[in-house]
């Protein structure tokens, strides 16, 4: 494995972030381990379930604790800007477009295509997160006061949470 | 000012609560800033999201956009780095401590705990979503046609979100 440099650091997670399209995961990991080798395929994975642990984008939590890994504070503070240079001004770029044209009829027929598209990936995602819970009774159940709670009730999330995590790791002990 | 004061606050909070990723919080987020701040009617929140999806990089880019939409600039800056900075934070802290019990078994039991409660969460979001975007029979066909393509194909989010576009700009409902 190489120690990367900071300018690695960067040029790394910038590259991540730019051509991470629809989730920068599967690029980070290509970057990490296959192409500049600073984590094994192991590494790279117990690292990623600690990013799933702790709140935040797992991609972000990973630049940190990567960066934090290598070259102390300064390190993960020049992994996470790499990774979100880009983004931000590609996002703000098309927020503004949007801004600009939204009364288009063209463009606003886009979009109602665009976000019901946008739906269904979450869905999506939604579905691939249960589907290995299906037979555990617990988890469904717990799956489901969080969907009752959130979208019905329409809970703040703090109070939810403070109830309803508790409660699942209890029961799922 | 008291609009940067209140993104700030509210993505610092987001930002410590997203379990399993950002797409944890977008029901909170959806909440605050439709049903709570009113900045906004579900539809462009959806769309909105939509765009941030659509942008390479992590999906905590929905805050940049929402900042963006907000409060211009400043907006966007103040909601990023709420949504940036507390998390890492956590992860700092956490993986200094990590290493140390790597093998403890209350770390199984709270990622067992954590999955239904993320599996919630990002369904929970998803019926939000669905239920803006889906204004008719075509808009409701993307949403399903999507989920179920990635859930059943490998193939690419983005290429999946310029279908739902193009077929929004040939009509769908």
């Amino acid at each position: 494995m190489t120690r990367p440099t900071r300018w690695d650091l960067f040029t790394g997670f910038f590259v991540a972030g730019i051509t991470g399209f629809g989730g920068v995961l599967p690029v980070a990991r290509r970057v990490i381990v296959e192409d500049r080798r600073w984590l094994t395929g192991p590494e790279f994975t117990e690292l990623l379930s600690l990013c799933q642990l702790v709140p935040g984008a797992n991609v972000c939590n990973m630049s940190v604790a990567l960066g934090h890994r290598f070259h102390g504070l300064p390190g993960a503070l020049i992994a996470i800007v790499g990774l979100l240079a880009a983004p931000v001004a590609i996002a703000l770029g098309l927020g503004g477009l949007y801004a600009e044209y939204r009364t288009v009829p063209i463009v606003q027929r886009g979009f109602v295509g665009l976000a019901a598209a946008a739906a269904g990936l979450v869905f999506g995602t939604a579905i691939k997160i249960a589907w290995p819970l299906r037979g555990v009774w617990r988890s469904v159940v717990i799956a489901g006061l969080v969907v009752i709670a959130v979208d019905v009730l329409r809970a703040p999330l703090l109070p939810a949470m403070l109830v309803l995590t508790p409660f699942s790791i209890w029961l799922h002990r | 000012m008291e609009v940067l004061w209140d993104l700030a606050r509210l993505f610092a909070q987001l930002s410590v609560l997203a379990v399993g990723g950002v797409q944890s919080v977008i029901p909170e987020l959806q909440r605050q800033v439709v049903d709570v701040h009113h900045w906004m009617p579900a539809g462009e929140f959806a769309a909105l999201f939509a765009l941030s999806q659509a942008a390479p990089g992590p999906n905590l880019l929905v805050s940049t956009v929402i900042g963006a939409r907000v409060a211009g600039m400043p907006g966007a800056l103040v909601a990023t780095l709420g949504m940036v900075v507390p998390s890492s934070m956590l992860i700092l802290a956490a993986s200094s401590v990590w290493h140390r019990y790597r093998d403890h078994r209350w770390r199984l039991r709270m990622q067992a705990g954590l999955v239904p409660v993320t599996a919630g969460l990002v369904m929970a979001a998803a019926v939000l979503l669905a239920r803006a975007t889906t204004s008719g029979v075509g808009t409701a066909a993307v949403v399903a046609s999507v989920a179920a393509l990635l859930v059943r194909t490998r193939a690419h989010p983005v290429l999946l979100l310029a279908g739902g576009a193009v077929l929004g700009v040939l009509g769908a409902d």
